[in-house]
């Protein structure tokens, strides 16, 4: 007599909760989904194919648009593949100067993340005690190169600016106010029955299976895989400082939270670092004054805060422009975990776990 | 005639112009509050401090446009904020703000009703108020507002039973249904329940939470989820209902836990002489700080914690709610019998 349906409901592309532009189309029996297809697409503004319509100076600001909360590691990842591509020689200053950025970077991204990914789940004070942080790394950025969000901090061959006078004393002063903030949200957060139920065990994926989808990053990191560029294969000042990879065990949503929070301090660490033995020096090596790479092609990748960001360039050596741009986009890798991660959770999950792997659709999407 | 008629509509006038005017300076209080733990102002804008929000807010809605969605239950979909506002009002009839008082050489007492059965009153009323979001989660024809509902109802079966059952320890304790006759029940013995009841006490408090549909177990709504939940159809002044009726909800509850366990209307301490002295404050301003503070209570956990998962409160209502409850119960049945 009665007979049982499948409810299909479309999550997104509005919904609150799909952190921009994400639409998952989840088959439901009960809350429980049994299904899923997530459809991205609807930001695509087709970024590789305008990078190879532009010189390879102006590629830089473009970059700033995948992943607009991270702007800077966006930059970074370009002009050191286009120096790789080159051999040019960046000075000390300026790699320690970039590290420094990239740090931020990675501090403001988390702080994002955790506001949101809190705020998926409920507990929304913190979202607001995460965005007074951010906004703290972004004044230091607008102090630094004027702007707050899309920075364009990069040039191949070093950087455009110098540090203001006394920005370094502010750097650390931030470096101070982080670490008891972190506590902060720890307090609200890692021990509290709710969160721990609301995280513990939900979306959990195995090393191997991390590997095999190919996930980056904290999702990575977080199911215990030690993988971490910054010390694999380092780049810019890295291979110059003491530093940790917090990994985690189970790899459920729980661990990737406190690999991400324990990257908050290790940041700190490495912009404490780079402070101290900031050389002095030139800030731009011997960069020709129109950047023309030789034939070639190279693959580089950093760490940014969402995973892996690799760029493919290929030059013909002969236009202004690559004749082949090509990004590997953490956030866009490490989507493709999702579908099989909400399978058999409920809907609350669902938007938990799209929080966990923390992605941004300007990177996805591109 | 006057004591029969007139007084009682008086007293009907005055508490609902009283607990509607609560109600809207209430959504103002959880704003600010709510700023003050984020850091943030909150309303600033209309009036100073913002203290006229509420009136912009409240002409806001009306004037903005009442949508019916073209494929919903009409009838149901009218009735469904009715449903939700209207428990939650009559639910004050029993309330005792404080005992009788003399106006105009008259004696007033401050309630409107001494039912003596008026704590099952209560617990009837406001379990009503539950359907209200049920039918609009159905009658929206919306998914969102359907899967609210089913939550709605899911999260009215687990915790409705454990707080039931703990009121029912509570009874024991007082011997009488009446909440006039509870109260006083806490006079002569000389002890605000709160000290004799504990374990009933916090259940109240979860239940009240679950009841109220405020955070940690604000699921139906449950923005991030289910993108506004059973209101997600609703505009206008009937969404605007549905969120008085959670407010009017949360002084209800408030005020019952008062009356129940701190004492309602009395000073602290009832049985010390030594502080006597603070007779001298009228009895329904210990009944209305003692219920603000329950209130800011319900403010400063939403502030603090994230949501359950539905079928967390279910586990917590039918695993440890529940057996606590009838724990409680058998427990104080015993002392009950054995003192």
């Amino acid at each position: 007599m009665f007979d049982t349906n499948e409810l299909v409901i479309n999550m997104g592309p509005q919904h609150p909760s799909t952190h921009g532009v994400l639409r998952v189309i989840l088959r439901l029996d009960g809350e429980r989904v049994i299904g899923s297809d997530v459809v991205i697409g609807y930001l695509h503004r087709g970024v590789e194919k305008l990078c190879e319509h532009r010189d390879w100076a102006q590629i830089v600001l473009i970059t700033d648009r995948m992943d607009y909360v991270a702007a800077a590691s966006n930059n970074l990842g370009y002009v050191e593949t286009v120096e790789k591509l080159m051999s040019i020689e960046v000075p000390r200053r300026a790699r320690y100067i970039r590290t420094i950025l990239a740090e931020l970077q990675r501090i403001a991204s988390h702080c994002l993340w955790l506001g949101t990914h809190a705020m998926d789940i409920g507990a929304m004070t913190v979202f607001l005690y995460a965005f007074r942080e951010r906004e703290l790394v972004l004044d230091l950025f607008e102090e630094y190169c004027g702007a707050r969000l899309t920075y364009n901090a990069m040039r191949v061959g070093g950087l455009p600016l110098d540090i203001p006078p006394g920005w370094d004393r502010k750097v650390r002063d931030f470096c101070d106010i982080l670490g008891p903030k972190v506590d902060e949200y720890e307090q609200l957060l890692t021990h509290n029955r709710i969160w721990l139920e609301r995280t513990r065990g939900v979306g959990v994926i195995p090393g191997e299976d991390a590997v095999a989808i190919g996930l980056s990053g904290p999702p990575l990191r977080g199911s215990g895989i030690p993988r971490d560029v910054r010390k694999d294969e380092p780049y810019a000042a890295y291979a110059e400082f003491d530093f940790d990879i917090p990994i985690g065990a189970a790899g459920d949503t729980y661990d990737r939270y406190l690999v991400r929070i324990e990257e908050f301090r290790q940041s700190v660490r490495i912009i404490r670092q780079a402070l101290d033995g900031l050389p002095e020096g030139p800030i731009l090596g011997k960069v020709p004054r129109l950047i023309k790479p030789p034939a070639g092609e190279t693959y580089h990748a950093i760490e940014a805060p969402k995973g892996e960001l690799g760029y493919f360039i290929a030059s013909d050596g002969k236009s202004n422009t690559p004749y082949r741009f090509r990004v590997r986009p953490p956030s866009f890798c490490n989507l493709q975990a999702l579908s099989r991660l909400i399978k058999g959770h409920l809907v609350a999950d669902v938007v938990a776990l799209i929080g966990s792997l923390d992605i941004v659709l300007g990177e996805v999407d591109r | 005639m006057v004591d029969i008629y007139v007084v009682p509509i008086l007293k009907i006038v005055v508490l609902l112009s009283a607990v509607l005017l609560a109600v809207t300076y209430l959504t103002l209080l959880e704003r600010k509050v709510i700023a003050w733990v984020q850091v943030r102002l909150g309303p600033m804008r209309v009036g100073p401090q913002g203290v006229l929000q509420p009136i912009a807010d409240a002409v806001k809605l009306l004037l903005k446009e009442d949508i019916t969605p073209s494929r919903a239950d009409k009838w149901v979909f009218t009735l469904a904020p009715i449903v939700s506002m209207v428990p939650a009002l009559i639910a004050f009839a029993v309330i005792p703000f404080g005992a009788t008082v003399s106006m105009f050489g008259h004696p007033v007492s401050l309630y409107i009703a001494d039912v003596n059965v008026g704590l099952l009153y209560i617990v009837s009323v406001t379990s009503i108020g539950v359907y209200g979001i049920i039918l609009a989660g159905y009658s929206s024809n919306s998914k969102f507002p359907l899967l609210a509902g089913l939550r709605a109802s899911a999260q009215l079966i687990s915790y409705e039973i454990a707080v039931t059952m703990m009121l029912v320890s509570l009874v024991v304790v007082a011997g009488t249904l009446s909440m006039v006759g509870i109260v006083n029940a806490q006079l002569s013995q000389g002890v605000w329940y709160v000290f004799l009841q504990p374990v009933a006490f916090v259940i109240l408090f979860i239940g009240g939470l679950a009841e109220t549909n405020r955070a940690p177990f604000d699921l139906p709504e449950a923005e991030q989820e289910l993108t506004g939940g059973f209101h997600t159809e609703y505009s206008g002044m009937r969404f605007a209902l549905f969120f008085l009726a959670e407010y009017a909800n949360m002084i209800v509850v408030s005020a019952v836990a008062t009356t129940l366990f701190l004492g309602g209307w009395l000073r602290p301490f009832p049985n010390v002489h030594v502080l006597s002295f603070l007779g001298f404050v009228p009895g329904w301003i210990w009944f209305l700080l003692k219920t603000f503070v329950f209130i800011y209570v319900f403010i400063w956990i939403r502030a603090t914690l994230p949501r359950y998962r539905y079928d967390q409160l279910m586990r917590l209502g039918w695993k440890v709610l529940i057996p606590l409850g009838i724990a409680n119960l058998v427990v104080t049945a015993i002392l009950k019998v054995l003192l």
